[in-house]
């Protein structure tokens, strides 16, 4: 970073927000999966299971929302703000995880195992699903898969 | 010397005091729970600070290829994160499940 200009931190982005591009996008495949995942959780861990993917799939989808309004917001203002916005909002970000967790820990309604299994598959299932359109469009333009066309 | 008797036989009593295996288990349970979450949240915290260091660092190379660093870098830290996530979930079921 020492061969850098000092007023890079200063900077900021106006353009076109990738980031809330991208969430827009996991979010639509997550209410595109939530319904199978919902139903496989209800068949192996009941009606508890149901609700706690169901729980489980709205914090994930939360936190990638937080996660790029942060990144998005702060990067109009300066790169210094989005870089704190980004270290900060990690934290804040799994504290608001942890807290929206011990919350229900105790309901009838909630299955811890299938509530810590959903947050963890879909966030990467979400993720390793949007990668695949990501990488290829990054790395070839003229790949990108049909579906992101239309 | 006396000292170190002394140390060793407070170790030693504190010892026989726990009797309960139960409340032996529930209490390694809960360390290690705490454990599981607090060095699952140190690795993603040094691996986002290395990511958006360099995402800047090429932002500032290259200012026309910021979306595309910004695309990289979101990806990148959200895969990250999900470290931290699992180091949680684990957390939760040793502790309470």
């Amino acid at each position: 970073m020492n061969n850098l200009n000092p007023s890079v931190l200063a900077r900021r982005d106006t353009g076109p927000s990738p980031e809330a591009k991208i969430t827009r996008d996991i979010v639509k495949r997550g209410i595109i999966a939530a319904p199978a995942l919902i139903v496989l959780s209800s068949l192996i861990w009941g009606a508890a299971g149901a609700w706690s993917s169901a729980y489980g799939l709205g914090l994930v989808l939360c936190n990638f929302i937080i996660a790029a309004g942060l990144v998005a917001t702060t990067a109009r203002v300066s790169y210094a703000l989005m870089m704190a916005a980004t270290l900060f909002g990690y934290i804040l970000r799994l504290g608001l995880i942890a807290l929206a967790v011990m919350l229900v820990r105790n309901e009838p309604w909630v299955d811890l195992l299938a509530l810590g299994l959903t947050l963890i598959i879909t966030h990467l299932g979400l993720l390793f699903w949007e990668m695949r359109y990501v990488s290829a469009t990054l790395a070839f333009p003229g790949l990108k898969p049909v579906m992101e066309n239309k | 010397m006396e000292a170190l008797a002394t140390i060793v036989r407070i170790a030693a009593e504190a010892g026989d005091a726990v009797v309960d295996p139960a409340a032996a288990k529930n209490i390694s349970a809960a360390a290690s729970a705490g454990h599981a979450y607090g060095l699952a949240a140190i690795g993603p915290g040094i691996g986002i600070g290395i990511i958006f260091g360099k995402a800047i660092e090429s932002m500032a190379r290259q200012p026309e290829a910021a979306g595309m660093v910004r695309t990289t870098m979101f990806i990148g830290v959200a895969f990250t994160e999900a470290l931290a996530l699992i180091g949680f979930v684990a957390f939760i079921l040793l502790k309470f499940a």
